[in-house]
């Protein structure tokens, strides 16, 4: 209101009130301006550093499980490996279990300690040749198939190769249902 | 009394006129008083100084002592995948009364919780949430997550083999989101595996993010008490409308109002020495909790258990059905909480006293017997298969004395095969499946050899993993297992002996 009674025709809006009016409008459309450019700018590597693990792909590695004549036929044994992608301060969570099933002699299966269910470490029993879960009461048959309880699915397998006597697998994800080919 | 006027000001009168001048000074910089008047001194309705109000004050000490024993805790603790667990031995262990603050910042995690949900609780059945108070209510929602996430990511904290497996189950349940599921896994443990990435990452969440978003949360929850003003005793038939409300709120303040500091606060003051008194006790004679054995993946002899306000959700998730799992873990929750952020929108209006709110009263039963239900099976897990039982559980003697020798040898079976990690016999073993001890009252031989053999029913088959002998003997001995006085099952498509020859009595 007060505005247009200062300003009621067009020549006095070049006077000293609005031109400096118009001067600040263009100095806060400059600034909020750059602003967002500065503002996209920083965002950018902040954006990338925080989601980096979000957008990266694990480089999965052979990892060598040792001789395999130390799985014996027809037995399932738990093997621990070194994680691939550990860290220097990475500490005891670098030591990942898995349990090789050896069927045949060079016939071996490798599953994940992972329940299907939500992830806790299922536990070998070789009497009643079952994988059983600690937590929600999952159950696996030997060749790792589901059994009982609430798992959605037969427990995860790694891929592994047989190499000079050695015993590899693929690993150094936590396999999840989203992922569950290690 | 006379001469008191002449005589010079004593020592004492002097200092306090001093006071009086250097607090003026202040006040007139930093317009202390008029700070005071706004905000603890702010007029409530005397109504309002209820013990039922006293749990948000109490969440706040909650909260604030939290902040200064985790800072405490952070001079020492080393969130490092290789470190943190021998920082929490030396905490609990070495360092001068760091067993105390462990303590008091876990018994404060729990004090802080629990009297959270009493707080929303007393909210809810009071109808402050309705009308003005909708920003009010939905920011002590988000207060609620927030704490929640604060619980969660100090189970973490604690590095031990159940922060190691809490996270396996946080990542597992992530895993089920579709399309970005794989994406979000790795972005919750800060790479493919769990890993010290995964510790720091949070442990920036538990020491930075979330408590610099509470703070933030906390001034504005307690900015709209402070605009809005707190709610006042319901009564019944008392009802909020829109066009009113404000109206009758401020004949109450300008009628009854008192300022909250120093009139309303009292209870406040009693009940924040009492939440003190609470978490020192438990503090001191409970100890803090764990670390449990270290953080070894390859030490898979675990039972992973969370803490107690999320036993419920551990609970759920072995009681749902498959099929509804997934949608269960991932869209519930969310409906959860948009139903709560819309509950003042939806329910703004009419009646706020609990008497006269029958569904807010159901639903407050409800919820807190599912959780109570829930916690409870969540501690016991009786679905849970003992992984001991098949070689530390005995049988009792009556179930052993008098068989034949298949039937013991059926009895060598059940042991060794590990039917008891499921089985119980008279309540001795796991309780995933049924109790034996009156298992042939239940199922004939027939029907037992085919349930050992191809399972069903949630029991895995045994007819792989069993040889025709030994079947066998394990019938033999599970058609043994008839209480005195009750008859074997038989099956019904054959008639039935004559009265007169009871088979329970062959026994």
């Amino acid at each position: 209101m007060e505005n247009k009674s200062d300003k009621p025709s067009e020549p006095c809006a070049c006077q000293a009130g609005g031109e400096k009016s118009s001067r600040r409008d263009f100095l806060l459309k400059v600034g909020v301006g750059l602003n967002v450019v500065a503002g996209g700018l920083v965002a950018a590597p902040i954006l990338g550093y925080a989601l980096s693990s979000f957008a990266e792909k694990p480089d999965l590695q052979w990892i060598d499980l040792g001789e395999v004549d130390a799985f014996p036929v027809g037995k399932t044994r738990l093997a621990t490996y070194d994680n691939p992608l550990r860290r220097s301060w990475d500490g005891a969570t670098a030591e990942i279990p898995c349990w090789v099933r050896r069927k045949g002699d060079g016939d071996f299966t490798v599953f994940a300690i992972n329940c299907t269910h939500l992830g806790c470490p299922v536990r070998w029993f070789e009497e009643s040749r079952l994988f059983m879960c600690p937590c929600h009461g999952g159950a696996f048959y030997e060749d790792g198939s589901h059994a009982s309880g609430p798992p959605p699915r037969g427990l995860y397998t790694y891929e592994h190769k047989v190499e000079n006597g050695r015993l590899f697998v693929k690993g150094g994800i936590l396999p999840t249902l989203a992922n569950p080919n290690i | 009394m006379s001469e008191q006027p002449k005589s010079p000001p004593p020592v004492a009168a002097r200092a306090i006129e001093a006071a009086r001048g250097v607090f003026l000074w202040l006040d007139d910089r930093l317009k202390i008083s008029n700070l005071w008047e706004h905000t603890a001194g702010h007029m409530i309705p005397k109504s309002s100084a209820s013990w039922f109000y006293v749990f948000g004050s109490a969440t706040l000490l909650c909260l604030m002592l939290q902040l200064v024993t985790g800072t405490l805790l952070a001079l020492v603790y080393v969130p490092s995948g290789a470190e943190a667990y021998a920082t929490l031995e030396y905490l609990t262990h070495e360092q001068p009364l760091g067993w105390f603050l462990r303590a008091m910042h876990y018994w404060g995690s729990e004090f802080m919780v629990t009297i959270m949900f009493l707080h929303m609780t007393q909210v809810f059945l009071f109808g402050a949430y309705k009308y003005p108070r909708e920003i009010t209510w939905i920011s002590g929602c988000v207060l609620m997550l927030v704490t929640l996430g604060l619980a969660f990511t100090g189970q973490v904290m604690r590095f031990d083999e159940d922060a190691y497996w809490g996270l396996g189950i946080g990542a597992a349940i992530m895993g089920r989101v579709p399309i970005i599921g794989e994406q979000l896994v790795h972005l919750m443990l800060g790479g493919p595996i769990i890993a010290s990435e995964t510790l720091s990452r949070f442990f920036a969440i538990h020491v930075f993010i979330l408590p610099g978003t509470i703070l933030a949360i906390v001034a504005l929850h307690l900015r709209m008490v402070l605009t809005k003003g707190i709610n006042e005793y319901p009564k019944p038939g008392h009802v909020v409308r829109r066009e009113t409300y404000q109206k009758e709120y401020d004949a109450i303040i300008k009628k009854e109002g008192i300022p909250f500091a120093p009139h309303g606060i009292g209870k406040d003051l009693i009940a924040a020495s009492v939440v003190m008194g609470g978490i020192l006790f438990c503090a001191a004679v409970f100890g803090p909790k764990g670390p449990t054995g270290p953080p070894f993946p390859s030490e898979i002899d675990v039972v992973p258990r969370p803490d107690f306000f999320f036993m419920w959700i551990f609970a759920v998730a072995a009681l749902m059905p498959d099929w509804m799992e997934s949608f269960a873990l991932l869209a519930v929750p969310p409906v959860v909480i948009l139903a709560l952020f819309a509950l003042p929108f939806v329910n703004g209006f009419g009646e706020k006293h609990w008497s006269r709110r029958p569904v807010a009263v159901m639903t407050v039963v409800l919820v807190y017997v599912a959780f109570g239900v829930l916690t409870y099976l969540g501690i016991t897990s009786p679905w849970s298969p003992q992984m001991q039982a098949w070689t530390g559980d005995v049988t009792p003697a009556d179930k052993v004395a008098g068989r034949s020798p298949l039937e013991l040898q059926g009895l060598v079976v059940l042991q060794y095969k590990q039917c008891r990690n499921c089985h119980a016999i008279d309540g001795i073993g796991g309780h995933r499946g049924p109790d034996l001890a009156d298992v042939g009252t239940r199922l004939t031989a027939p029907q037992l050899a085919r349930q050992v053999i191809q399972g069903g029913g949630n029991m895995p088959a045994y007819g792989k993993n069993l040889s025709p002998a030994q079947v066998d003997a394990l019938v033999a001995y599970m058609t043994s297992l008839v209480p005195s006085g009750e008859a074997p099952a038989r099956d019904s498509t054959i008639p039935a002996e004559p009265q007169s020859k009871p088979t329970a009595a062959l026994r």
